[in-house]
């Protein structure tokens, strides 16, 4: 162990000379690699800072050693320490007139300096000058700067030397010229707009990879404004049928695919143009047809291109064979054991499922196997997959399914999502209401604090008014139930906040109602709620109105109450609360309870809750009043447009204080001297604790004022007694119609809610399928049953069928497999407007099409290609080009790496070596913080696959 | 558009970072490490892809390489494909192959400049430039050439003379 040890040592001393570094940065690098705790390393690196703070003060620093102190630099800022000591050398390195020094500054400053800081204003000169250099190499350098350091105001400054370079001798300047201008654009498009039209001429550069540079600005250009470049269609079209036939130069070739990222980025804008366009998708149709015959689907970018393709026909409007090939592309992905594709085959098929619902059933079993996939990203995808193919028939299934997931991960972030997926679902689909509150309990239980809030509204809502139909007995039983449901979670530990705010309302409002609990049990439950979370004041508040409502209903029903003592000390406690809102419902509470009944039924009627509230905007039960004020002296009311207008009021409006509303323009002349006002209410008005602020001056008045003003007008003393009750009241109205209304009536009372749902499937779903009937139980596999529930596909025949071409390792029966059937050779089905095949095709989109041009000087080149395909040639065929690599062994390791070599060979699908020598070579390696290679002959063994 | 290009040991030690849009010291390191740790926490044999909202913003998708003691992490939007982002990253890996003939995580640290001006050849602001790793390697030459001719200091990594024409 000690001996390879120095051994690591010695080889990283001993190429030290090859990377060019001095000893000490090969010190610090090792020593940061060496050090065991952040700590530690923290404690180098900042000794590395002062002793770099020093060096760079130093006057005369050589200009070598000056380029090794800006790479520490930018090490340690890598590192995630503050160099910014440091950026004026590194832009004092820019200004260099060699090439290697001005390099690495530009490097320096494009890492450290964000393009609006105050140093670039000493860089903008350096990069007009370099922009204008005879060496191509400083333009590249400097516009490899202007990318990142150019701000919306610098632009104009570089500009017209980036547009002269669109036109410079070199391909890779032409490149980059473009790619800077397509950053402006980014940046800031008004500044760049007047040179769109280059965007266009440079597609038919000399140069294919200039041209391909173009896609990207246009991708962007296109998915900003479609309807100007659906001239360009027919060259895309014919760019790329092109470069599928394999006329771009050989050096092109990728894995023996000829321009894979170009292919790419074409189907992508294509996509864009022909979306929705069914003579633009039709020009399309042959070209893609060829690329799913030619995709070589053995290698990964050929799949790249495949998807690529799928995605397009999902935008586009595809024909029917289309459509066949990209199913079949995606079942081959599904049925793949590579993780990636079943990944993409999952996201394909989400993306087909839209112009083909019925596509997804064939890949049912697939889909159900990634599911239940241990790779997280493959699950999440599916949900994704899942997300969008619910229905009212397979919902309960998927949500089932979604929340077990949602409990299963950490990830607060996907948490709320699928959450908030799962209450979408449930409020959009759910066969009962039963069910939906079920499912939001399961819901808050687990991802409590990560809901909305507006969920748990809904949820109230949905708890009070039932179905909205004149069904009182099975309101009463959904609210029985709901009951039933919280009195047994309520005893469980460490409850989110916002759910306990449900369970006490509930609670409060129906826990007594149906006489099967009683009183004092309820508010058993509620004190403990109170006392578990006694640090969480709003369910604190919850608790104590809920149990208020409690005693009042008691009260009304004219049965004795008695007060638990465990209540009788909570209230105590309250009262002397440091929450005046805790305080206030206290003291509530007390009142209440000396009331007699017929106050308390006033007070608090039985389940009010979606009594609608009307709201007297014009305070009319006021009037009297203000006579009466009036007549003694006080000025009338001035509203607000009156007065000065402009000025925000945020002063009170009190109805007992109308001298005040009105004294409430600038006055100029000395206040007069403060009138006792004598409130004629001022027991009600000290009920009143947080007065809300101007609210019929506000046009959109908050909707808890709305409601706390009605309950005074019905009766003084409620103010704010039910403040919870009349929030989750009307208000929220709108949106429950969509739960409720997409529920059928007869879902109403049933508990098994199976063959309701198939109800409700046959009746809304677009294809009418008897969904349930596979649910039965049987003597299927459980796998089958799950399929059948979520695709709802089970007309027997039909299933068979599709089940087996699905996946055949599956159990599946039938052996008829239409994805066999349809003959694959069959070459193009589809006739097209455009004859490709002639060269001169697309001579009718006029003598300025550039993709005419730009057809010619590809012929030649791949001509001119031709010398170099031996070159080419002979680096594709051997593949084993690495493991060669690995032979140049430093001959004290020989032996070790023999060894690896072998395992290397053997065990391709392992990473890392196997053999023992190897992994403690490994791990030592690994300790230092750095691996020399060629100890490692199994790092690069997936270049080999 | 590509939003950062990362490579750090199996440690999470960072041995190259680029953002592509710019970002503060201290926010960089969140994300290195937001995204070594769910790296680190991936099983083996599973799919090289992850959906990575909650560390870079809505629609962020994340496409590793695992090599030896390296992870190759690219970071992009939906505007990309991820089977061709897997592709870069093999690109990247092999043209760094070519230039320091059997890359190690050493090569990395050490030539750091190198490293970046590999990257910059292929990915330029954001977008893919060049796949070609024969073409980024002729590029990369070009430069260590001038570089060299240019001054005494004599710089030229082991590297170059470690590619040879058509192996």
């Amino acid at each position: 162990m000690e001996q390879l040890k120095t051994i690591g040592r010695e080889l990283a001393m001993g190429s030290q000379g090859g990377f060019g570094q001095s000893k000490e940065f090969l010190d610090l690098v090792k020593s940061i690699g060496e050090s065991r705790s952040k700590a530690e390393e923290d404690r180098i690196v900042l000794s590395e800072i002062d002793i770099l703070k020093r060096k760079l003060l130093e006057p005369d620093v050589p200009k070598r050693k000056m380029k090794e102190y800006i790479i520490r630099l930018v090490y340690i800022e890598m590192l995630g320490h503050d160099a910014s000591f440091g950026y004026i050398h590194a832009v004092k390195m820019t200004h260099d007139d060699n090439l290697l020094l001005k390099r690495t500054g530009y490097l320096a400053v494009t890492l450290f300096l964000d393009e609006d800081h105050d140093l670039i204003i000493l860089i903008v000169n350096t990069i007009q000058k370099d922009l204008r250099s005879d060496n191509y190499l400083v333009v590249c350098a400097a516009l490899n700067a202007v990318c990142r350091l150019i701000n919306e105001e610098t632009i104009p400054a570089v500009l017209p030397q980036v547009v002269d370079l669109l036109n410079h001798g070199k391909e890779a300047v032409r490149k980059k010229a473009i790619m800077a201008l397509h950053r402006f654009h980014r940046k800031s498009p008004s500044s760049v707009s007047h040179l769109v039209s280059n965007f266009r001429r440079k597609l038919c550069d000399s140069d294919p990879g200039v041209m391909g540079a173009t896609l990207c600005p246009l991708f962007d250009l296109i998915s900003e404004d479609v309807a100007s470049y659906k001239d360009l269609v027919s060259s895309f079209v014919g760019i790329l049928k092109q470069v599928t036939e394999r006329k771009l130069p050989k050096s092109y070739d990728y894995h023996q695919m000829p321009a894979p990222f170009i292919q790419i980025k074409l189907l992508k804008i294509m996509a864009l143009l022909s979306s929705g366009d069914k003579s633009a998708s039709e020009m399309m149709y042959m070209v893609l047809g060829d690329l799913f015959r030619k995709c070589d689907s053995s290698t990964n970018i050929g799949n790249a291109i495949l998807y690529e393709c799928i995605r397009c026909i999902s935008c586009i409007i595809p024909s029917p064979k289309l459509l066949e090939d990209a199913a079949e592309a995606i079942s081959k992905f599904l049925k793949s054991d590579s993780h990636n594709l079943k990944y993409m085959g999952i996201d394909g098929l989400g993306r087909l499922i839209k112009i083909s619902s019925d596509i997804a059933e064939q890949h049912q079993l697939a889909v159900i196997d990634c599911l239940e996939d241990p790779d997280d990203t493959l699950k999440r995808k599916t949900f994704e997959l899942l997300y969008k193919m619910t229905k009212s028939s397979n919902v309960e299934v998927i949500v089932d399914r979604m929340i077990d997931y949602m409990i299963s991960i950490n990830d607060n972030h996907y948490k709320t999502e699928i959450a908030s997926r799962c209450v979408e679902l449930a409020e959009q689909f759910a066969p009962s209401n039963q069910w939906f509150i079920q499912i939001m309990n399961k819901v808050f239980e687990h991802a409590g604090d990560l809901v909305n809030i507006k969920v748990a509204h809904n949820l109230m809502r949905l708890i009070a008014e039932g179905f909205g139909e004149d069904d009182d007995d099975a309101d009463n039983k959904l609210r029985l139930s709901a009951v039933e449901s919280y009195l047994q979670i309520i005893s469980e530990p460490k409850l989110p906040s916002l759910f306990l705010q449900v369970i006490s309302w509930v609670l409060g409002e129906y826990g007594t109602a149906d006489g099967k609990y009683s009183a004092s049990y309820i508010s058993g439950k509620l004190c403990d709620v109170a006392d578990a979370y006694s640090s969480d004041e709003t369910v604190k508040g919850y608790a104590v109105t809920a149990l208020m409502k409690i005693y009042a209903f008691e009260i009304a029903s004219g049965r004795k109450v008695d007060v638990l003592p465990e209540c009788q000390s909570l209230i105590e406690e309250l009262l002397a609360s440091h929450s005046t809102d805790l305080q206030q419902r206290a003291y509530e509470l007390q009142a209440l309870l000396a009331l007699d009944a017929r106050a308390v039924e006033s007070i608090l009627p039985l389940d009010a809750s979606c009594e609608d509230i009307e709201v007297d905007k014009d305070l009319s039960f006021l009037n009297g009043y203000i006579q009466q004020a009036i007549e003694s002296g006080a000025q009338p009311y001035v509203s607000e447009r009156e007065r000065s207008g402009g000025m925000f009021e945020t002063t009170d409006y009190h109805s007992q204080d109308h001298h005040e509303v009105t004294s409430h323009a600038l006055r100029f002349e000395a206040y007069e001297l403060p009138k006792p006002s004598v409130p004629s209410q001022a027991s009600t008005t000290a009920l009143v604790p947080v007065p809300e602020p101007s609210y019929y001056s506000e046009p959109h008045q908050p909707i808890s004022t709305s409601s706390s003003v009605s309950e005074r007008e019905s009766s003084e003393i409620k103010l704010r007694l039910d403040g919870v009750k009349q929030k989750w009241g009307r208000p929220s109205y709108q949106s429950s119609t969509s739960a409720s209304s997409s529920t059928p009536p007869q879902a109403a009372n049933g508990t098994s809610t199976h063959s309701d749902g198939g109800g409700v499937a046959s009746s809304s779903s677009s294809k009418p399928r008897s969904s349930y009937e596979s649910k039965k139980p049987e003597i299927d596999p459980e796998k089958q049953r799950l399929a059948a529930s979520l695709f709802g596909g089970s007309s027997s025949s039909r299933s068979d069928r599709k089940s087996s071409s699905g996946g055949g390792h599956k159990p599946a029966k039938g052996t008829a497999n239409k994805a066999a059937t349809v003959p694959k050779e069959n070459p193009i089905p589809v006739p097209d407007l455009l004859d490709f095949d002639e060269p001169t095709g697309t001579s009718d989109v006029a003598a300025t099409d550039p993709f005419k041009e730009l057809e010619g000087l590809m012929e030649s080149s791949s001509q001119d290609g031709g010398g170099s395909t031996d070159v080419m040639g002979l680096y594709s065929t051997d593949a084993s080009a690495p493991v060669k690599t690995t032979t140049s062994v430093d001959s004290l390791l020989s032996e070790l790496s023999d060894s690896s070599r072998g395992t290397y060979h053997q065990s391709q699908t392992t990473k890392g070596p196997n053999s023992k020598e190897a992994l403690e070579k490994d791990a030592l390696i690994r300790q230092m913080g750095v691996n020399p290679t060629s100890q490692n002959p199994t790092l690069f063994k997936d270049l080999l696959g | 558009m590509i939003k950062a290009v990362m490579m750090m040991n199996t440690q999470g030690k960072p041995r190259l970072a680029k953002f592509y849009d710019f970002l503060p010291v201290e926010k960089q390191q969140e994300l290195i490490r937001g995204v070594f740790s769910v790296l680190s926490s991936r099983p083996e044999n599973v799919s090289n892809f992850l959906e990575i909202d909650s560390l870079f913003g809505p629609d962020s998708r994340l496409v590793y390489k695992h090599y030896a003691t390296l992870y190759f992490v690219l970071v992009f939007d939906g505007s990309e494909n991820e089977l061709a982002m897997l592709d870069l990253i093999q690109v990247l890996v092999e043209t760094l192959d070519k230039c320091f003939s059997n890359v190690c995580e050493l090569d990395i640290v050490f030539n750091y400049s190198k490293m970046h001006t590999v990257l910059d050849e292929i990915v330029f602001g954001g977008q893919v430039l060049e796949t070609r790793s024969d073409e980024v390697m002729k590029a990369v030459e070009e430069i260590s050439k001038l570089e060299a001719a240019s001054n005494s200091i004599s710089l030229v990594p082991k590297s170059v003379s470690g590619w040879r024409g058509g192996r």
